[in-house]
């Protein structure tokens, strides 16, 4: 390697550690649909007064990672101060066909389809660059899929702290149980993004984690 | 309809690079092929794979990969000392070909469809 390289890597784990200390990025992953965006919402809607995107029962609504910098949250008598990055949801196929059953036209699902690729592409790429992660599972399906596989690798092997939220416990068929004994080594917290459910334990598991 | 099914021993994975790999997979995929790696690939090689796919759906004929893997084994200390890195038995197929049916942390059952 380079001297100029060398010194190159050296500042910039320097500037990782940095930035770590100062701040916290927290990255929201999952596959669609899986309710990202709306615990996005209402984290924002609980500590800030607002939204960060918008939801939809149709997968892959969102399209582009949004990043909602400084959220403070307090919990456990200390707060701490958090960006927020809401991702597209990943997946190993797209086919727009899916989207035709929504009632979309041929080309709104094909251009949704080719955004979303990018989409899975983005949210990829954002994993280099962050502190920490929420994975969001909807707790009325399988947890056991390649996406949820590939995501707990990724995370594991960059020793990222994670959360694992099983949302949707809302649903009569909601089984946070079954993520739980599927990822044993994980913390997990049963949730309704939703409804609002649980949050409290949410928000102190969540200062304890990335604080 | 026949399938066609490519068995990849670990010897050849372990004298491939990652987008040696990913490539062949890709492209014995895209051919309407289903893989079977002897030892499979490690989380980042798995999140490129991802990568390189959404690159090249074409929402044609070609929508995506379905892969059939087992968790990592939390490695002991003994396999890091090793350097003993990559996955376990991994199968990937065309998204439209390959299904699965159910996954558990010891067992998966899919559907190929010729
Ligand atoms: N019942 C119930 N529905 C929920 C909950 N959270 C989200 N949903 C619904 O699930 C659907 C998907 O929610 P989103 O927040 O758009 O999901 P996402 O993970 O951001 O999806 P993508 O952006 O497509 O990856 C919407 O119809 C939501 O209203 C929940 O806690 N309970
Ligand atoms: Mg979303």
């Amino acid at each position: 390697m380079s001297i100029v390289l060398k010194i190159k890597r050296s500042f910039s784990s320097l500037f990782k550690l940095f930035r770590r200390k100062n701040k916290l990025r927290i990255g929201i992953y999952g596959p669609p649909n899986a309710g990202k965006t709306t615990l996005a919402n209402r984290i924002l809607l609980d500590w800030v007064g607002d939204v960060m995107g918008s939801v939809s029962e149709v997968p892959h609504e969102t399209r582009r990672a949004k990043l909602r910098e400084g959220v403070k949250i307090e919990a456990n008598g200390k707060t701490i101060t958090i960006d927020i990055v809401d991702t597209p949801g990943l997946a190993t196929k797209i086919d727009f066909h899916e989207f035709l059953r929504y009632g979309l036209s041929e080309e709104e699902a094909k251009r949704r389809a080719k955004e979303a690729t990018e989409g899975v592409i983005e949210a990829i790429k954002w994993l280099d660059d962050l502190d920490g992660v929420i994975l969001v599972m909807d707790s009325t399906e399988d947890p056991f899929t390649q996406v949820n596989i590939t995501i707990v690798g990724n995370i594991e092997a960059r020793k990222l702290p994670l959360i694992i939220v099983a949302n949707k416990i809302d649903l009569p068929n909601a089984s946070p149980a079954r993520i739980k004994s599927a990822f044993p080594q994980h913390t997990v917290v049963p949730i309704s993004a939703l409804k609002g459910l649980n949050m409290d334990t949410f928000y102190r598991v969540l200062a304890e984690k990335f604080g | 309809m026949e399938v066609k099914l490519n068995l990849i021993s670990k010897e050849r994975l372990e004298k491939m690079s990652t987008m040696e790999k990913l490539r062949m997979i890709l492209d014995e995929v895209k051919s309407g092929k289903i893989v079977v790696l002897e030892s499979g690939l490690t989380p980042e090689e798995e999140a490129k794979l991802i990568e390189m796919t959404m690159l090249e759906i074409d929402h044609e004929n070609f929508v995506g990969i379905e892969v059939e893997s087992y968790p990592q084994k939390t490695s002991s200390l003994f396999g890091k000392l090793l350097g003993k890195k990559g996955g376990r038995l991994m199968v990937i197929g065309p998204a439209n070909r390959l299904k699965t049916l159910e996954k558990r942390e010891d067992i998966i059952e899919a559907l190929i469809r010729g």
